[in-house]
């Protein structure tokens, strides 16, 4: 028998507390209808937890435990606040009624409300009223069961900004008086794109982190992933929470492909494809055929994965559907205009049609506003040239990216493509000033 | 992390009984608890092994032997692959597995082998600008 000690109940304390916290606060909020008290009073039941477990051992059902310590402090909160208890009375009242701690019975009763309780928090977490910060820290708090210290960590934020954002969050639901509730009707669409909204940034932070020295966290992907899985079951009949999931899936399926030895990028078409996660890009597959089955194939998140998809079923790079992918990038382009949906259009066309026909669509954006900073605008415009074997030109594009770009791996690649521009227009006869035609490009 | 957790044969899935009602409902149940939590990757239940093979290695040659094998405790009934924040969860999902027959069995969790840990293939150096970005970030709040 190995002993168990103290350290080793705080760590199971820790996994208990990942799995049971956000159906803790869930369930705690139905009772409080007030998130943030929810959230201080399963704290509570957390320190509880610290405090017993380590001598009494880890309950055999530690989330109704939880639970039931909860909701005691939940009672006596409502019977502390006299408004609060007027509110509730009722709901106290009943409560009470049935309060003895963990037994089967009330435990198969909370079971019942566990998933529309769960996405309740789900929706009031990603509210409109609320900052994108804000949502983004809420999600990851209340439903990622992360610490305010492993959000700092990952958004490399110093933690009281974090826990500002969290408390200014929660002042902020209540003072709006957010009901708990999932959104009905008309509603609903633009709630749940909210919802996928702030997942997709999360993971997006995880997947091209636009600060910081590092490329990639892949910490902050899976974050990612198991919230939009979590969502996708919580509401199995919205087509674009598989669209997100489907394309989270698959970009994650190559998070260890695209990062090299020493921390540096490595680009899709460069990638070593036998180190792509075949679990995960089975998991994509299936998630975008479950959006397709149901009407989603054209929702932005879809259309995306479906894209992704392109490339994780070519065997190499020379295999990918461009022109599939360049008609995809069309529609999405219909559904979402975007001018960046129309600067990876050209990215698709060239590879399908030429550097020429890239080019001519990227020109059309070099005067749109949004793009002005974008370092993707004329990374992608220098690699065309570059393509086209107009040096000089890709090189001045080339560092206008890296000067551009904030992460500082992404910058050492473009000045290292714009140093290797360089040479090429001073090799070529006639030197740097050079004009080069299209059609030697070709070759 | 991902782990492995591998579910160990007994006599009963040795002999090919299927499992009891109850054990099947639970399972399911549980499987939809994995599921819904977003961890579960993959999971799969093994024919017994009178209906495997084994295939021995000795220098250049290749022999094959037909199930059934006997060292039953030894042999794997099925698996899942589950993805997770530590060892600890993966401890507490998998304590959480039903057992209504109330039979003994033994169930083994194995970490997966990630090469391009990207955690903890951090280099010093990066570890510590990083921890010196924060600083200045703190220090500009």
């Amino acid at each position: 028998m190995e002993v168990v000690t103290a350290s080793d109940t705080h760590k199971a304390i820790d996994a208990v507390w990942r799995i049971e916290s956000a159906k803790l606060i869930a369930g705690l909020t139905r009772i409080t209808r007030d998130v943030g008290l929810a959230e201080d009073i399963a704290g509570d039941a957390l320190v509880a937890a610290l405090e017993q477990w380590p001598k009494s051992g880890v309950p055999d059902n530690p989330g109704a435990w939880l639970m039931a310590i909860g909701k005691r402090r939940a009672i006596d909160a409502m019977r502390r606040n006299p408004m609060m208890d007027r509110k509730h009375a009722e709901l106290g009242h009943e409560l009470e009624s049935k309060q003895e701690s963990p037994e089967p019975g009330l435990a198969e009763a909370l079971d019942d409300h566990v998933g529309d309780d769960l996405l309740r928090l789900v929706f009031i977490s990603c509210h409109p009223v609320l900052s994108t910060e804000a949502r983004v820290a809420l999600t990851l708090r209340l439903l990622g069961g992360l610490t305010t210290d492993e959000i700092a960590r990952a958004f490399l934020v110093p933690e009281s900004t974090v826990a500002q954002r969290i408390v200014r969050a929660k002042r902020t639901l209540s003072d709006a008086k957010v009901p708990f509730e999932v959104p009905r009707g008309p509603e609903l669409a633009a709630r749940v794109s909210s919802v996928l909204e702030v997942i997709y940034l999360i993971f997006n932070e995880g997947y091209s982190a636009t600060s910081g020295e590092d490329w990639v966290r892949p910490g902050l992907c899976q974050d990612a992933l198991r919230l939009g899985r979590i969502v996708a079951e919580l509401a199995p009949n919205e087509a674009e929470v598989h669209g997100l999931v489907s394309l989270m899936e698959i970009q994650a399926s190559r998070l260890r492909a695209r990062v090299g030895p020493s921390g540096e990028p490595i680009v899709l078409l460069d990638q070593n494809r036998a180190k792509w996660d075949h679990v995960l890009i089975r998991r994509g597959l299936a998630a975008l055929a479950r959006a397709e089955a149901l009407g989603g194939a054209r929702g932005p998140f879809a259309l995306q994965a479906a894209i992704a998809a392109c490339h994780a079923r070519a065997r190499t790079a020379d295999e990918t559907d461009w022109r599939r992918i360049a008609s995809l990038y069309e529609e999405l382009a219909e559904v979402t205009p975007s001018p960046i949906v129309e600067l990876n259009r050209a990215v698709a066309l060239s590879m399908a049609f030429g550097p020429a026909a890239g080019l001519a669509l990227v020109d059309t954006l070099t005067s749109e506003p949004t793009l002005a900073n974008y370092h993707l605008l004329p990374s992608v415009r220098g690699d065309f040239l570059r393509k086209l074997g107009r040096f000089e030109e890709a090189r001045i594009e080339l560092e206008r990216a890296a000067s551009l770009t904030r992460n500082a791996r992404e910058r050492a690649l473009l000045l290292e493509r714009a140093r290797a521009c360089a040479e090429s227009a001073a090799a070529l006869p006639g030197g740097a000033s050079t004009a080069r035609t299209d059609s030697l490009a070709a070759t | 992390m991902r782990f492995m957790v591998i579910v160990k044969a007994n006599a009963a899935s040795e002999a090919g009984e299927m499992p009891s009602e109850r054990l099947l409902t639970e399972m399911g149940k549980y499987n939809e608890e994995l599921v819904k939590a977003g961890v579960l990757l993959a999971g799969e239940g093994l024919h017994p092994s009178s209906r495997g093979t084994r295939v021995r290695f000795s220098g250049s040659k290749r022999e094959v032997v037909d199930g059934p094998f006997s060292e039953t405790k030894e042999l794997v009934a099925g698996f899942w692959l589950i993805q997770v924040k530590s060892k600890e969860e993966a401890i507490e999902w998998v304590k959480r597995i039903p057992n209504p027959d109330g039979g003994d069995s033994e169930v083994e969790i194995r970490q997966v082998f990630e090469s391009e840990d990207f955690g903890e293939a951090f280099t010093p150096e990066l570890r510590a600008q990083e921890e010196r970005l924060r600083a200045e970030v703190a220090s500009r709040a």
